[in-house]
Parts: C-alpha cells; sequence; structure tokens
C-alpha cells in the first residue's frame, strides 16, 4: 500500500470522477439557464452520462484479477466496473425519460441527486471495505429518498419518500450495527480481512450468526427481500414514476451486488448455512411477489410486487454459491435493468398523456399506440421469461444454476412461479391488446428523448436475449473475482 | 401391345378412375355428354376385360397377368394383382355388369356428374378386390367401395319413405339404409382390419401366394397365444366380416334396406357385384389360410347358409313390396353359394367338394346375371308406375307383353328352371354338398325346402304383376318396355340362355382354377 | 457454402413479419398479398428441402452450426433428417393454407400476420433444432404468440378464458421439460446442449428413469396427452380458423416431436421403462377422445376431441418402441396435420357464413358449397383411417407396432375407428346433406377462389399420400432407423 495517488487507482475512481464532473455542470447550468431551457438540463445529463461510460468503457477496464486500491476501501475489479455501467446507464436512460415530466425534468436537483446516487452506487459495487460500503450506501440512498419524495404537493410522493426514509434508515442502523459486530470481534473492517478472521475462528458462532442476521437484514431491505419488501409497493407507486423505474433497477442492482460480494468473499466458509436461509427468502420472496401481483388494479403497484419477485429469482443464482449461479445473477441484473425501466418508461409516458396509471386504463393502447404498445409487449414478455427475450436467458441460467448445484427443488418452485408470473403480465397485455376503449382515437404524445429510451431498452432486450455470449462473458468476468 | 399385355390388369383396375377424373372435369350441364362417356368409359373396360379372357389359359396353373410393384415397402405389403379362373369370371361380370348398369342409369337427372363419378369409383373397388395378391391391398379395395355405395344410396335412392332412427329421430329412408350399410359392413372390416394386422405382423408380409406358402408352417406363438387359437380368431374375424357381405343369416339385415332404398342401378350393382365380394373373400382367403378351421367349423356355415336359402325364401315369399321381394332373393340366392363353399371347405379335394365349389362361383356368376336383371325389371316397372307395391299391380301381361316376357324368362332363370343358367349352378351345388360328409346330404335336403319357397316366391311375383284381373288404373298409363331397356337386359338375358344350355366355356375355366386351388 | 436452406426457412416468417409491421394498418392488401408471398416461398423452399434430403445417405443433412454461447456450450444448430423433413414440409403448407384462408381478416391484419408468422419461425426452428437450448429457444416462441392471436382475434365467447388455459398449460408443460433438460445438461457432463453429442452420453439408468416422464410428459402436454389435454379443445374452439389450423395441424406435433427427440432418443432406457404406462394413457386418448367428439353438437369441439383422438395414436405410436408403430406415429403426424388443417378451415369457412357452430342448426352446404363438401368428405375418409388415404397408410402401421407390444391394446383401439366413422357420417349426413335451415339460406354463397385453391391442395396431399404412400414412408422410415438404433434395436 503506498501513500501516492497512482493512475491505476485513478482509473478505478474514473466513473466516480467523471460523475461528479456531470453533476458539477448540471449544477451550473441549473444555475445559468433560465426556466424554459431547464428541460435541457436532461440532455446535458444524459449526455454526460453516455460519455462517461463510453470513456469508462475504453479506460477505466479493471485488470482481469481485482486489486485492491485506495487503502482497500475499494476492489478495482470487473464485478464492480460491470455494475458501474450497468447504473451508468439506467441513470441515462432514467434522465431521458423523465425529460417531458412536469415538475420533475426541468429540476436541475432532480438530475444532480441522481447523479449523486449514482455515484454511491458504484462506490457500493467496488466497495471492500464495511465503512465504505456503509457510507455508499448512505451515499445511495439519501438522494433516492429525497428523490421519492419529490413531489412535493403529491401527498403519495412525499408518503413514499418518508416511509423509504423511515425503513431505509432502520435497515441501515441495523446494517452499520451488524458491521460494529463484526470489527469488534474480528478486529478488521475490510470485507477480505474478515474471511480470515473467521476461518481463525476469532468471532463466536452467537454473535457471528446475529450480526449476520444484521447485515441481511439490511440487504434484504435493499432489494426488498421478503420480508423486508413491503415498503416497495408504496414507494414505488408514490414516487414519480421514473424515480420508481430507478429504484427498482439500478438500487436494486446495487444491493445485489453488495450482497454478493460481501456474502462470497466474507462469509465462504459459511456457505453451507447461509445458502439455504438464502434459498427459503429467496421462495418467500417470488411467491409473495407473484401472489400479491395478481390482484393487482393499478399498474405501478404491480410492477412492484413483480420486482420483488424477480429479487427472489435472482436470490435462487445467489443461493447457489456456484461460479454458474453468480453469473447468473450478474446477467440476470443486466437483463432485468433493461427490461424493467422499459415498462416503467412505458408507464409514465402513458401517465404523460393519460394521467393514470390503472391498468383498466390501458384498454385499447395497441390501437391508440401501436408502438407503443409493442414495447409494451417486448417488455412484458421479457419480465415473463419468454424467448426471444433477455428475461428468458436470464431465468434459464437461474434456473440451470440451481439445477446444477442439486437444489432442483428450488428450481421447479422458481419455474412454478415464472408460471403465476406469465398470468398476470398476460392480463395486463390483454388490456392492451384486447380490449376496447372510447379512447382509442386520442393519440398518446411519445416525446423525443423518451422515444430514444424506448427504442434504445427494446432494442437492449432483444440483444440480450439473442445475442448474448457478449454479456454471459461479461457477467463470468464479474463472477469469477468472487472465486 | 407388349406394354398392355404387361399391364392388363391395372389397365382395367384403373379405366374407371380415369374416366370419373375425366368426368370430373366435364361441365356439369353437360348431361348428356356426361352419361355417353361414363358409358362408353366402361364399355372400354369391358372391351379390355374381354381381351383377358380371351388371352387367359385356363389349363396354366396358378395367376396369370401377374404384376408386382412396390407401394408400401416399409410394412411389406405391395401392389400385387393378378387372375385365376375365379377372379377372371368376376372380373367378367363387374365388366359387363357397369356398363349395362350406367346404361340403366341414363334416365337419373339429379347431379349426374357426381352420380357416375361414383359409380366408376365404385367399380375400380370392386376390380381390386377381385384381383388383388396383397392382403392390404384387398382390404384397401374392399373399402374403397364402400364410400361411393354409401353415397349412392343416400343421395339417388328412393325419395319416398321415412325410419325411425334410436332417439326417435326421424331420417328418410335411404338415409336410414345407407347407414345401416355402412355400419354394419365397417363393424365387419374392423374385424377384418384387426385380423390382417395380425397376420402381418406374424408372417412379416400381406403377399398372398407368400402367405399361402408360409401361413400353415407358422407355429410361433403370439404373445404366448397357441397358434391355433390365433388362426381360430382370425378365421372368425375374416368370416364375419366376409358373412355380412355375402350376406349370410343372420348377417343380412342390412341387405333388404340397402337393396330397396337404393337407386335402380345402385340395386343391380350391390347385388349383382358386391355381395359376390363376400364370398369371394371366402375363395380366395379363407379356405386357402384357414384350411383346417373352415372345415372344423363348415358345419356352423353349412347350417347358416341353409337357414339363408330357407329364411330368404320365406321373407321374399312375405314380402308386399317388389323390390324387397327380390332383395330377399339374394339372400336365398346366396345362400347357395355359401352351402357350396362350406361343403368344399369340408371336403376339400374330394371331388364332391369340387363339383360344390365349382356350383358355388357358378352361381355368384348367375345370380349376378339374374339379379342386375330382376332388379332392373322392377326399376322398369317402378319408373312407370311410381310403385313397388305388389298389390296395385295385377294383369298387367297384356298391357307390356315383352315385358312381361322378359321379367318371366329372367324369374326362371333366377328359379333355376332347367335350360336357364340358375339351374346348372344349383345343381351342381347341391350335387357336390350331398356327396359330402353325413350331415351334408341332411343339409342338402333341408335347402331343398328353400328351393320349394323359392319356386313359390318367384311365382308369386309373376302372378301378382302380370296375371290376375287387370288393375283397370293402369290402362293407357303405362307404356311398354323402352329399346334401351331391352338392350340392357339383352345381355343379361343371352348369357343366361347360353350359360343354361352350354355352360362349359365358362365352366371349364372355373373349375381348373378349382382343381388348382386345392 | 452451401445454400443455408434451413436457416432461410426458419427465418423468413419472422423477418416478413417485422416488415409487415412497418407497413401502415390500413393498406390492408399489400399486407396480405406480402404475407403469401412470404409463406409462397416457405412452402416452396420445404419441397425443395423436402425432396432433396437423399434418403440412401440418411441421417442429417442440410445441417448448419454456429457457436452461440461458447462458455455453456450452447450452439445455433440444425438440420433435418426422416422425421422432422416432412414436419417440416407440413408447417410449410399449413402456413401457406392458412394465410389464404385468413384473407378475409379485416381487423388489423397486420398484427395478425406479424404474430402468426412469429409462430411459425418458432415452429420451424423447434422441428430443426439439433440443439436442446435452441430447441427450448424456439419452443416458447411458439407458445405465446398464441395467447395473443386467440386473444384478440378469437371466438368471443370464450377467448380469453381459453386463450389463458391453453397458454398457462403448454407453459407448465415446457417448463417442466426444461427442468429436466437442464439435469440431463449437467448430468452428462458433456457441458454441451448439442443433442447428437447428448444421444451417446449414456445417462445412468436411474436418471433416466426418473427424469423421463418429466421430460416426456412435460412436451407431450402440447401433443395432447391425456389427462393433460384440457386446453386443446377450448383453445381449438376460441382460435380464428388459421390459428386453430395451425394449433392442430402444427402445434400438437410440436410437442409429440419435441417428446421423441428429448425424452424418447436422449433418454431411451427411461422411455423402455415407462412406455407400458404410458401407451395407457394413449389408449384413454384414442377412445375416450373418440366418444368425447361424438357426443359434441358444436362442430368445431368435435374436430377439437377427434384431434385430441388423433394425436393419441401419434402417441401411442411413439409408445410402442417398434419400427411399425414409430413409422406410423411418424406419418401420422404428417397426415393428421394436414386433414385437421382441412377440417378447421372448412369448419371456418361454415361458421363465417352460417354464424353458427351447431350441429343441430347446419344443415344442407353440399348445394352452396359443393368444393367443400368434397373437401370434408376427403378429410372425413381420412379421419376415418379409410383406404386410398393417408389416414389408412398411417393408422395401419401404428395397430402393426401396437399389436406387436400388446394385442389387446390394438383391439381396444380400434373401437375408436368405429366411433369416428360414426361420428364423422352424422356430420356429412347432417351437416353438408340434409335440409338447409330457411334463417340463413340466402346468405350462404360459395367460397372464395382462394379458399378453394387451399382446399385442393390439402386434400390432394391427403389423396396422393394415401395411394402413393413411397413417397413419404421410405423417408420416415430412414428416421426410425435412427431412433431404434438409439434404443438399442429394440
Amino acid at each position: 500500500m503506498s501513500g501516492s495517488i497512482d493512475s491505476t487507482m485513478t482509473f478505478a475512481l474514473l466513473p466516480e470522477i467523471l460523475l461528479l464532473f456531470v453533476a458539477g455542470f448540471v449544477l451550473v447550468f441549473d444555475l445559468v439557464w433560465s426556466d424554459d431551457r431547464k428541460r435541457g438540463l436532461g440532455w446535458l445529463t444524459a449526455g454526460g452520462l453516455i460519455l462517461t461510460l463510453v470513456v469508462s468503457l475504453i479506460f477505466a477496464r479493471p485488470p482481469a484479477e481485482g486489486i485492491l486500491v485506495w487503502g482497500s476501501m475499494l476492489r478495482y475489479d470487473w464485478l464492480g466496473f460491470v455494475f458501474k455501467m450497468l447504473f451508468i446507464f439506467g441513470a441515462a436512460i432514467t434522465a431521458l425519460l423523465s425529460m417531458d415530466v412536469k415538475d420533475l425534468g426541468t429540476r436541475g436537483e432532480f438530475y444532480i441527486l441522481m447523479v449523486v446516487s449514482t455515484i454511491g452506487m458504484g462506490l457500493m459495487a467496488a466497495s471492500a471495505d464495511m465503512i465504505m460500503l456503509y457510507l455508499a450506501i448512505e451515499t445511495t440512498s439519501i438522494p433516492l429518498y429525497i428523490l421519492a419524495g419529490f413531489f412535493k404537493t403529491d401527498q403519495k410522493s412525499t408518503e413514499s419518500g418518508f416511509k423509504y426514509l423511515l425503513f431505509g434508515a432502520m435497515t441501515s442502523a441495523l446494517l452499520v450495527y451488524g458491521f460494529s459486530l463484526l470489527f469488534g470481534y474480528s478486529g478488521t473492517t475490510s470485507i477480505y480481512g474478515l474471511a480470515g478472521a473467521i476461518q481463525a475462528g476469532l468471532i463466536a458462532q452467537a454473535p457471528l450468526i446475529g450480526s449476520v442476521f444484521l447485515i441481511l437484514v439490511g440487504f434484504s431491505f435493499k432489494v426488498s427481500a421478503v420480508p423486508f419488501h413491503f415498503w416497495a409497493p408504496d414507494v414505488y407507486e408514490g414516487a414519480p414514476t421514473p424515480v420508481a423505474g430507478f429504484l427498482s433497477t439500478a438500487s436494486k442492482a446495487a444491493g445485489f451486488a453488495v450482497l454478493i460480494r460481501f456474502f462470497m468473499s466474507a462469509l465462504p466458509s459459511l456457505s453451507t448455512d447461509w445458502r439455504l436461509v438464502i434459498a427459503i427468502i429467496s421462495v418467500a420472496t417470488m411467491t409473495l411477489g407473484n401472489f400479491l401481483a395478481i390482484t393487482q388494479n393499478n399498474i405501478k403497484r404491480m410492477l412492484a410486487y413483480s420486482s420483488i419477485a424477480h429479487a427472489g429469482y435472482i436470490l435462487v443464482g445467489v443461493a447457489t454459491v456456484l461460479e454458474l449461479g453468480m453469473v447468473s445473477v450478474v446477467f440476470y441484473l443486466i437483463a432485468y435493468l433493461v427490461t424493467n425501466l422499459a415498462a416503467f418508461g412505458i408507464v409514465v409516458t402513458f401517465w404523460r398523456t393519460s394521467h393514470s396509471d390503472e391498468i383498466k386504463d390501458y384498454d385499447g393502447l395497441s390501437r391508440r399506440a401501436p408502438g407503443l404498445a409493442l414495447a409494451m409487449l417486448v417488455a412484458f414478455l421479457s419480465l415473463a421469461g419468454m424467448p426471444p427475450f433477455g428475461g428468458f436467458i436470464a431465468k434459464v441460467l437461474v434456473f440451470a444454476a440451481a439445477v446444477k448445484a442439486d437444489m432442483v427443488w428450488l428450481a421447479v418452485i422458481g419455474v412454478l412461479n415464472s408460471i403465476i408470473g406469465l398470468y398476470y403480465y398476460l392480463i395486463v397485455l390483454k388490456h392492451v391488446y384486447l380490449y376496447r376503449s372510447d379512447n382509442e382515437e386520442s393519440l398518446v404524445v411519445v416525446s423525443t428523448p423518451a422515444r430514444i429510451a424506448l427504442v434504445v431498452l427494446t432494442a437492449a432486450i432483444l440483444i440480450v436475449g439473442i445475442g448474448f455470449a457478449p454479456w454471459f462473458e461479461w457477467s463470468s468476468s464479474a463472477a469469477s473475482i468472487l472465486f | 401391345m407388349e406394354f398392355l399385355e404387361s399391364y392388363l390388369l391395372s389397365f382395367i383396375l384403373f379405366l374407371p378412375v380415369v374416366v370419373a377424373a375425366v368426368i370430373a372435369l366435364l361441365p356439369s350441364n353437360e348431361k348428356t355428354l356426361i352419361r355417353w362417356v361414363a358409358f362408353l368409359g366402361s364399355l372400354l373396360t369391358f372391351g379390355l376385360a374381354l381381351i383377358l379372357w380371351v388371352n387367359f389359359e385356363s389349363n396354366r396353373p396358378g395367376f396369370q397377368f401377374e404384376e408386382i410393384h412396390i407401394w408400401y415397402s416399409a410394412i411389406h405389403s405391395s401392389y400385387h394383382v393378378g387372375v385365376d379362373g375365379i377372379s377372371l369370371s368376376m372380373v367378367l361380370l363387374t365388366t359387363l355388369l357397369t356398363p349395362l348398369v350406367i346404361l340403366a342409369s341414363f334416365k337419373i337427372g339429379d347431379r349426374v356428374k357426381a352420380y357416375m363419378a361414383l359409380f366408376l369409383l365404385l367399380e375400380t373397388g370392386m376390380l381390386g378386390v377381385f384381383i388383388s395378391l396383397d392382403l392390404l391391398l384387398f382390404f384397401v379395395f374392399w373399402e374403397i367401395g364402400l364410400v361411393p355405395m354409401y353415397f349412392l344410396i343416400n343421395q339417388w335412392g328412393s325419395e319416398k319413405g321415412e325410419r325411425e332412427l334410436w332417439g326417435g329421430r326421424k331420417v328418410s329412408a335411404r338415409a336410414y339404409a345407407s347407414f345401416k350399410f355402412m355400419i354394419f359392413t365397417m363393424a365387419g372390416s374392423l374385424g377384418l382390419l384387426l385380423a390382417i394386422q395380425m397376420i402381418g405382423v406374424i408372417s412379416g408380409t400381406f403377399d398372398l401366394p407368400l402367405l399361402v406358402e408360409r401361413w400353415n408352417s407358422i407355429d410361433k406363438q403370439l404373445m404366448g397365444i397357441p397358434v391355433s387359437t390365433v388362426k381360430a380368431i382370425a378365421f372368425w374375424a375374416f368370416t364375419i366380416a366376409f358373412a355380412i357381405k355375402v350376406p349370410l343369416w343372420p348377417f343380412h339385415t342390412w341387405l333388404p334396406d340397402a337393396h330397396t332404398e337404393a337407386p335402380t342401378a345402385g340395386s343391380m350393382i350391390l347385388a349383382g357385384v358386391l355381395l359376390k365380394l363376400g364370398a369371394y373373400g371366402f375363395l380366395r382367403l379363407v379356405l386357402p389360410l384357414y384350411p383346417e378351421q373352415a372345415r372344423q367349423y363348415s358345419g356352423i356355415l353349412a347350417i347358416l347358409a341353409v337357414l339363408s336359402i330357407i329364411f330368404g325364401a320365406l321373407s321374399s315369399f312375405g314380402q308386399t313390396d317388389f323390390k324387397r321381394l327380390v332383395a330377399y332373393s339374394s339372400v336365398n340366392h346366396m345362400g347357395f353359394v355359401m352351402l357350396g363353399i362350406a361343403a368344399a371347405a369340408f371336403a376339400q379335394g374330394t371331388e364332391s367338394g369340387t363339383i360344390a365349389l365349382n356350383g358355388a362361383v357358378l352361381q355368384m356368376f348367375n345370380h349376378g346375371l339374374s339379379a342386375a336383371g330382376m332388379f332392373f325389371l322392377v326399376g322398369v316397372i317402378y319408373e312407370r308406375t311410381h310403385t313397388r307395391n305388389l298389390n296395385d299391380f295385377g294383369g298387367l301381361f297384356p298391357l307390356v307383353p315383352v315385358y312381361g316376357g322378359i321379367l318371366i324368362f329372367t324369374s326362371m332363370a333366377s328359379l333355376g328352371l332347367p335350360g336357364l343358367n340358375g339351374f346348372i349352378s344349383e345343381f351342381l351345388v347341391v350335387r357336390g354338398t350331398w356327396g359330402v360328409g353325413w350331415v351334408f346330404p341332411l343339409f342338402t335336403a333341408l335347402s331343398m325346402i328353400g328351393l320349394f319357397f323359392t319356386g313359390a316366391y318367384i311365382l308369386k311375383g309373376i302372378k301378382m304383376v302380370l296375371h290376375g284381373p287387370l288393375n283397370k288404373k293402369w290402362v293407357g298409363h303405362l307404356s311398354e318396355i323402352s329399346p334401351r331397356e331391352i338392350i340392357i337386359m339383352s345381355p343379361l338375358i343371352v348369357l343366361m340362355l347360353i350359360l343354361g344350355v352350354w355352360p362349359a366355356w365358362l365352366l371349364d375355366v372355373i373349375n381348373k382354377a378349382v382343381l388348382a386351388l386345392f | 457454402m452451401q445454400f443455408p436452406i434451413i436457416s432461410v426457412i426458419v427465418f423468413i416468417p419472422i423477418i416478413s413479419g417485422m416488415l409487415i409491421l412497418l407497413i401502415p394498418g390500413e393498406r390492408k392488401t399489400e399486407i396480405r398479398v406480402t404475407a403469401l408471398a412470404a409463406s409462397a416461398v416457405a412452402l416452396g423452399l420445404s419441397i425443395l428441402l423436402y425432396f432433396s434430403y437423399d434418403i440412401e445417405i440418411a441421417g442429417y443433412q442440410f445441417v448448419e452450426k454456429y457457436t452461440w454461447l461458447q462458455d455453456l456450450g450452447i450452439s445455433y444448430y440444425v438440420g433435418v433428417d426422416g422425421m422432422n423433413t416432412p414436419l417440416v414440409l407440413l408447417t410449410g403448407i399449413v402456413m401457406f393454407t392458412g394465410v389464404l384462408i385468413s384473407w378475409g381478416i379485416d381487423d388489423r391484419p397486420r398484427e395478425f400476420f406479424a404474430f402468426l408468422f412469429i409462430l411459425a419461425t418458432g415452429v420451424f426452428g423447434v422441428f430443426v433444432s439439433l440443439d436442446l437450448f435452441m430447441l427450448f429457444f424456439f419452443y416458447e416462441i411458439a407458445v405465446f404468440p398464441m395467447f395473443l392471436l386467440i386473444a384478440i382475434w378469437g371466438w368471443k365467447v370464450t377467448r380469453e378464458y381459453a386463450a389463458m388455459k391453453l397458454t398457462l398449460y403448454l407453459f407448465v408443460g415446457s417448463v417442466v421439460a426444461l427442468v429436466g433438460a437442464l439435469a440431463m445438461y449437467f448430468t452428462s457432463g458433456l457441458g454441451t446442449f448439442d443433442m447428437i453429442a447428448l444421444e451417446g452420453a449414456a445417462f445412468p439408468v436411474v436418471f433416466q428413469k426418473f427424469w423421463f416422464p418429466f421430460v416426456f410428459l412435460g412436451f407431450a402436454v402440447l401433443g395432447g396427452i391425456w389427462p393433460f389435454h384440457n386446453w386443446s379443445p377450448d383453445g381449438h374452439v376460441a382460435a380464428p380458423t388459421a390459428v386453430s389450423m395451425f394449433h392442430a395441424g402444427v402445434l400438437m406435433k410440436l410437442g409429440a416431436f419435441a417428446a421423441l427427440r428429448v425424452g424418447i432418443m436422449l433418454l431411451p432406457e427411461g422411455a423402455k421403462f415407462w412406455m407400458p404406462f404410458i401407451i395407457l394413457l394413449t389408449i384413454v386418448n384414442v377412445v375416450y377422445g373418440a366418444y368425447i367428439a361424438m357426443v359434441q353438437s358444436d362442430l368445431k369441439y368435435v374436430i377439437g376431441f377427434s384431434s385430441v383422438s388423433h394425436m393419441g395414436l401419434v402417441a401411442m405410436g411413439f409408445a410402442t418402441l417398434n419400427r411399425e408403430g414409430m413409422i406410423g406415429a411418424g406419418v401420422q403426424m404428417f397426415s393428421h396435420g394436414v386433414m385437421t388443417a382441412l377440417f378447421f378451415a372448412v369448419v371456418g369457412m361454415i361458421y363465417d357464413r352460417a354464424h353458427t357452430r351447431l350441429i343441430p342448426e347446419l344443415g344442407g352446404f353440399s348445394k352452396k358449397m359443393p368444393l367443400v363438401t368434397v373437401a370434408f368428405i376427403v378429410g372425413g375418409l381420412v379421419s376415418m383411417g379409410m383406404p386410398g388415404f393417408s389416414g389408412f397408410i398411417a393408422e395401419f402401421p401404428i395397430f402393426m407396432g401396437v399389436w406387436r407390444m400388446q394385442p389387446w391394446i390394438a383391439i381396444v383401439a380400434s373401437i375408436s375407428i368405429v366411433i369416428t366413422a360414426s361420428y364423422i357420417i352424422r356430420i356429412i349426413s347432417k351437416v353438408f346433406f340434409g335440409k338447409m335451415p330457411e334463417e340463413y339460406a340466402d346468405h350462404i354463397h360459395d367460397v372464395t377462389v382462394l379458399d378453394k385453391v387451399a382446399l385442393v391442395l390439402l386434400a390432394g396431399i391427403l389423396f396422393i399420400l394415401g395411394v402413393y404412400p413411397s413417397i413419404m414412408v421410405p423417408l420416415v422410415e430412414s428416421g426410425v432407423d435412427n431412433i431404434l438404433r438409439l434404443l438399442g434395436g429394440a
């Protein structure tokens, strides 16, 4: 560990640095530009984020073997890198989708908060140290609390933000308590050091289990796993839709990044114990999420429960503890991000014209806006796990990992859950394609940035579904550092 | 000419289909054109059959004009056809009757195209059965004959009359008759199908000559059931299927309805040829393949045959519907065929058996002629009077003397008057049966009772139509038999006479074939 | 490099479907013509493929292989052999005639043809797949368009229910099979989804006995095996005509075929163990299916249940695991596919004109639609297994194969022939002959030229195969020989 800052360490943080610049630019232009030009902030943010993405892809690739940097606070490896790219992409899309939402897309604070949260997420994914991890989680979450409650005058939004804050704060507290216990017993805050400490037997059984439990609570909250999921439906429903989309994808992905790194790198020796726990949580999450989604009439709530269910599927991959399982987790998150963002993107686009999030108001959408309806078809079938969309590959990989790990029962439950999922996704599609409404003549306005975002996402869903090799390679690189 | 010779049978077999295809392309309203095309086409087929007859060498045993082509090699079935004396006579009968039947149908005006096409397809089906030397092919053509017949009865059958189906549903008489015909025959075919499948599985081929060789030496077990049991079951499956067709009492109940409700031409071909398919099946398949079982159960067959003769005659006698009377007469006459076959089955290879069999085959031919003739004559009178009820007629002889003469002639042939064909065949059957075993003479005696009633019903028929007091209402409304109709009857009359006086030309051929059979 | 005929056949439908989506919705003629052209090309190529297959060489021909994902051994791997070449041809035929029959669809024809073609690509893809992953990929692609096609263009009374039931049922079947397939992948230790490689994997017998039912029955759900056949009659009835044609004509064959490819060919020991039980299920299909068909009063339900019965024969043929039975099953898949496409086409034509499908309310159609009548009679004769038509060519060897296995089953199953005959005759005599009710007697006019072309094509094929079985049987034979080799020459 040298005292100076060398180029590797800089490159490790290159995305974050660039993101800071983007935030800075947005701040400046927000002050400078007059109100009618404020919409341009969205373009600025999206452009800046894409630029960051490109530059990072060229310059900031990590070495195949990860290395600890910045005083072992962070680890410069493929896991962090892949996730960072994912977050930045997600943020860019969200920016585009938010641009024409009233009271959202013209507010500089919105973009800045989002970018800051993205920085936090990137740090979460690369954290190698518990303190760093905690800081990163807070950096991610606090802007998100505000973003959830962004519509100050809307009761649901403020309620959403508040709820999120309360739950988040509470689970964060539990998380840090767990961390402190581990530090207390092991004498190190490094995640990688913990593994050694546990193997050496430095931590007694009871506090170990206790602290792992607490940490699990914290992580479960982040990924909306049962029984710490119940904030999700209300928060997603109340928050501005693009924010809900961002929350359900990038934020959840960050939570998973942290989960797998922590559990696989710090607690591999306990894997036989916690894998069963994770498996049970997975079953509960999938099942509850799917069953509750069936009865929803509000599409955002439905998508919220659907997101919970998807977290359950991803947890199947985690529970396998195999390399294939971790690969499937990363792949799933990639596919899921593009899919779910598309779903929420469509919801927000539709909402701008109809001002409704009720499923029955989607009746006849296929006649009003065939393109939008087609995008919805793609997104929802991908969510259901149908080929040739990304969701299919993702599900197959996760269940394959379960079969490989001799946890066939888990695969079977997962598979049965997919069927339930298919059911309610099809119901929505039925509304869109089959049912008629009186509004069929009135057009649905789709703004240019939203159109761009949706086209990109739809293409991405297909690409991930058909040409899945490159994404699989990425996921492999990311997962391999865990073993 | 070589080409024609080597594929003569296929030509004969498929020419009707080709003609039917040609007819399908003709415009529907050119009825006359359609009729003549059909007639000439079938006449051409008859011509080819005559060529076949002339070139057939009766002294050579076995099948002639054989053709084998690949058809369904995966299950070892091929397109294998050939004729021997027995099948040749049947081919001749079929190809002779078809043009006559078509000529008889010239009065039909409703959907002539479909009608003619169906008849031609039917001809192919019948011919196929007679010339098939492959079991599967036999079955194919057997079934093919069903469908045209069904439609002919159902669509062009008698317009009046109603019958009740299950559940009180009323259907027209012809729908009832055609349905019953179809279902009965198919039920029999089902057993036939299963038995054929089984044979194919056990022996690995469907080729008839091969089967006859191999079949009797098979001693494999089928799923643990001894071979003799298997053969017995197969024997009965075959027998029942054919018994339905012949028809043998008590499987005959489809026949009166079918024959009565069918259009005239349909009845002619039904009685003339289709019934012979069943008898032919016995000859070609049952006797060679199951000689043991045939002998074993020949007694039962004979009893049923005798019952057919007696009950057929009695039923005929009790009819008031002229057509139904003739229909039951078929049961009666086919009974003789079956009696001869049963006797031959019992006494295979003996002189009496041979005589009986000769009689049976000749009876098949003869009955074909006389039955077709009778039905046609019934049709003639029906067309003019629109009734078939015998009580409506009476004393028509002076009004239609030519018709009367022809009717009497044909009836006498049917009755078995010496000098006409019926006598020869019935005599042969009776003579042959008499000389077989000890129980068969008893059967012969019983069949005489049947003959007695045969005479009774025929004379009754003639009497009620032609003799007795003149039924006034027909005066002036009854036209004589037309030249066309006479033309139709003439070949039949001529043949009936010739066969009655000098049967050798046909009997020789049959005899040699029968001798070769055993 | 040889022309990638298989890939072209597989992808032409979906590419044309995407192109069709680009056409403005109001230009219905252009849409229809494009669809017809695309299906004609697919049909032409599939005919070419069919006759280009060299039976002497046998084995898999026109093979194409491209790596899809190296790490997991997934590749895009296609080829045709004696079993699937007829099925590719069948799909081409049904696709082409389906487009002809759907010419009159007026409500959003663009989306209709687009979804239909996605379905077609899925079906083609499954038939030619030699990679297990790819098989599932295309299998699922074939499932979801059914939902939309039935729900949107189907019969208003039951379409939502039927569409949902069908989709969920089929999905259940396929994912159950998927789990089995994944188990096979990992247990083989070969690290590849290549099915030909997996054929030689020699899975432990215990493994095979455990997984065979899941894999076989999972796929056989789509094949309509009892007691998982329930989705089929409702699905058939609710679907629009062309979709019913596809559904019964092709899709159900997909299930039977996948059950063969993945179940029997990859788990032969499991197959040998389970077939004596499975054949009992197929008997129920055959006899019970026919019986239920007989008591229906809705014409389309009759045909629907008749499909259940005839697919039962396919399954029965496979279940014999012997030569004749499998040859018959292979031919039956083709024969029944064409026949049922014809039936549904006719039913659609009748319904379009009379607006009822209840047999008591129909009658006398032979006068107004003579060609249709003849076509239906041909189909009916095929259904009854009447010699002279393809149904006999298919059913006869199946029964022979069953004789070899268990004679009493053949006898029981043959009852279905009689039942089938009775309901076919009933329909023909009531619906086509008989008297046409007054209510609609004036509105009935004959079918269009396009409809007639479709019917003649379908009926003609049934007839040709019936009189000249050598046109297909040797091909199927070569495929069956390969299967028997895998079964150990049973």
